[in-house]
C-alpha cells in the first residue's frame, strides 16, 4: 500500500514539468497542489486532535503531531513557490496582497503549535493542551486563507475582483496536469506523514505499549 | 445544586472581591497603562493618525496579555481543585470570560484615555472610536482568557501565552485597527459593516470553542 503511494506521488512529480509551456504559469502545477497536501494533512491533524479528547488515546497524539509538522512544511513550501511565482508575475516577492498576508498569519499559527509542542516535558498534557491549540488553530485557518480572502479584493485569481483561470484554459491541458499534480502532491504528503508517524511511534514504543 | 446562572454569578463575584482585595495586581496595570503612554509621549510626542492608531492598539495588545494572564496564574493549583469540585467546568470558563470581559472594559477605558491625554486627540469621531475600543477590548479578553488557560497548564507560562497568543491575534488586530482607521476621518469606508460581521463571528467562535474545549483542558 505504502509503496503504491510512492509510485504513484514518484511519477506523477515529473509530469507537470513536461505539460504545459507557459513559463510563469507552470508554477500552478506546483503551487497549488502544495496547499492542496496542506489542507488534507492540517484536517488529518485536527481530526486525530479531536479523536484523542474523546479517546484519549496517545497514538492519536502521535498522528495529529506527525500530520500537522507535514503540514506546516508543505505550508511552507506552497508559500515559497508562491513567492518566486509572484516575484515573476506580480514583480515582488512579497507584496500586499490579503492571501498571502492572511497565509502567512495562518502558518505563524501553526508554527506557535509546533512550538507548544516542544515546551512540554509530561506527555499526556502535552497530548492535551496540543489537541485543544490545535482544533483553535484549524478552526482560524479556514477562514484565515480560504474566506477571508475570497472575499477582499486581491491579485489572486479566484477573489472578488479577478476571475479564476478556469475559463481561460480552453484546451484543457492545464486540468490534465492539475488534477494527477493534486493526487500526487497529497498522496506525497500522506506518504510522509505516515512514515514520521510510524518514526514517532517507534521513538515512544515503550510508552505506547508498555 | 444551583441554577447555572447564579453559580456564574457567585463565581464573577468571587473575582472581583478578590481583585478588589488584592488591589495591588489592579493599580500596577494601572501603572503600566500610564507608563507605556508616557514613554511613548516621550519618544515621539504627538504621532500622525496611522501612527497614533498604531499604537493604541499595540499598547492595547499588551495591557490586555499582563491583565489576562494573571487570571489563571493567580489561582493555585489547590483552589482550582476545589473550584473542580464545585462547578462544572463551563461555568467556570465562563465565569472568566465575564469577568476578564469586565476587566479589560476598564482598561480599554483608562487606555484610551492616557492615550488622548498625552498622544493628542487625532480623532474626528470619538464616540465611534470608543465603541470599536470597547468591542476590541472584548474580543481581545476573550481569545486571551482561552490562551492563559492553555498556558496556565504548561510550564513556563508567560513566554508561553506570547508565542501561541501573538499569531492567533494578528488578524483579530488587524481588523480592529482597520475598523478603527474610520475614526480618523469623517468619510465613511467601504465595507465597515462586513468588518464589524467578521469581528462578531470571530468572538463568538471563539466563545464556542472555550465552552466546547475547557472541559477537556481541566482534566487532570
Amino acid at each position: 500500500m505504502l509503496l503504491l503511494y510512492v509510485i504513484i506521488g514518484g511519477f506523477m512529480v515529473p509530469v507537470p514539468v513536461i505539460g504545459n509551456n507557459q513559463q510563469a504559469a507552470r508554477s500552478i502545477f506546483f503551487h497549488l497542489p502544495m496547499w492542496m497536501a496542506m489542507y488534507t494533512l492540517l484536517t488529518i491533524s485536527v481530526v486525530n486532535s479531536i479523536w484523542y479528547l474523546a479517546t484519549n488515546d496517545l497514538k492519536k497524539d502521535v498522528r495529529a503531531s506527525s500530520a500537522g509538522s507535514v503540514g506546516v512544511l508543505f505550508g511552507v513550501m506552497g508559500f515559497l513557490t508562491g513567492m518566486l511565482w509572484a516575484t515573476y508575475t506580480w514583480g515582488g516577492t512579497i507584496v500586499n496582497d490579503p492571501k498571502q498576508m492572511t497565509t502567512a498569519i495562518a502558518l505563524a499559527i501553526y508554527m506557535a503549535y509546533l512550538v507548544l509542542r516542544m515546551s512540554f516535558t509530561d506527555i499526556d498534557k502535552r497530548a492535551r493542551v496540543s489537541a485543544i491549540y490545535n482544533v483553535f488553530a484549524f478552526a482560524l485557518l479556514i477562514p484565515l486563507t480560504y474566506i477571508i480572502p475570497r472575499t477582499v479584493d486581491s491579485l489572486h485569481p479566484g477573489s472578488a475582483s479577478s476571475p479564476g483561470f478556469s475559463d481561460k484554459d480552453t484546451a484543457g491541458t492545464i486540468k490534465m496536469v492539475l488534477w494527477p499534480a493534486f493526487i500526487g502532491f497529497t498522496l506525497l504528503g500522506i506518504w510522509i506523514y505516515t512514515l514520521r508517524n510510524r518514526y514517532k511511534r517507534l521513538a515512544l514504543k515503550n510508552i505506547l505499549h508498555g | 445544586m444551583k441554577s447555572p446562572i447564579s453559580q456564574i454569578y457567585a463565581l464573577v463575584r468571587k473575582d472581583v472581591l478578590l481583585e478588589w482585595r488584592q488591589r495591588h495586581a489592579l493599580f500596577g496595570i494601572l501603572l503600566y497603562v500610564f507608563s507605556t503612554v508616557f514613554v511613548i509621549n516621550l519618544m515621539v510626542r504627538e504621532p500622525e493618525e496611522r501612527m497614533w492608531n498604531a499604537l493604541f492598539w499595540v499598547v492595547q495588545l499588551f495591557v490586555c496579555v499582563n491583565a489576562v494572564a494573571k487570571s489563571f496564574l493567580q489561582e493555585s493549583r489547590g483552589r482550582l481543585l476545589y473550584f473542580y469540585s464545585l462547578v462544572h467546568p463551563r461555568y467556570f470558563i465562563a465565569a472568566k470570560l465575564i469577568y476578564n470581559v469586565l476587566l479589560m472594559l476598564l482598561f480599554s477605558g483608562v487606555t484610551l484615555l492616557c492615550c488622548m491625554m498625552f498622544l493628542g486627540n487625532p480623532l474626528v469621531k470619538p464616540w465611534y472610536f470608543l465603541g470599536v475600543v470597547l468591542l476590541g477590548g472584548v474580543s481581545l479578553s476573550l481569545l486571551f482568557t482561552m490562551l492563559a488557560a492553555i498556558a496556565a497548564q504548561a510550564s513556563q507560562n508567560a513566554a508561553l501565552m506570547a508565542i501561541m497568543g501573538f499569531p492567533l491575534i494578528m488578524p483579530i488586530l488587524i481588523l480592529l485597527s482597520n475598523v478603527s482607521q474610520s475614526a480618523f476621518s469623517p468619510v465613511v469606508q467601504p465595507g465597515l459593516g462586513r468588518m464589524f460581521l467578521m469581528l462578531a463571528g470571530m468572538d463568538l467562535l471563539v466563545v464556542a470553542l472555550a465552552l466546547i474545549l475547557f472541559p477537556f483542558l481541566w482534566k487532570e
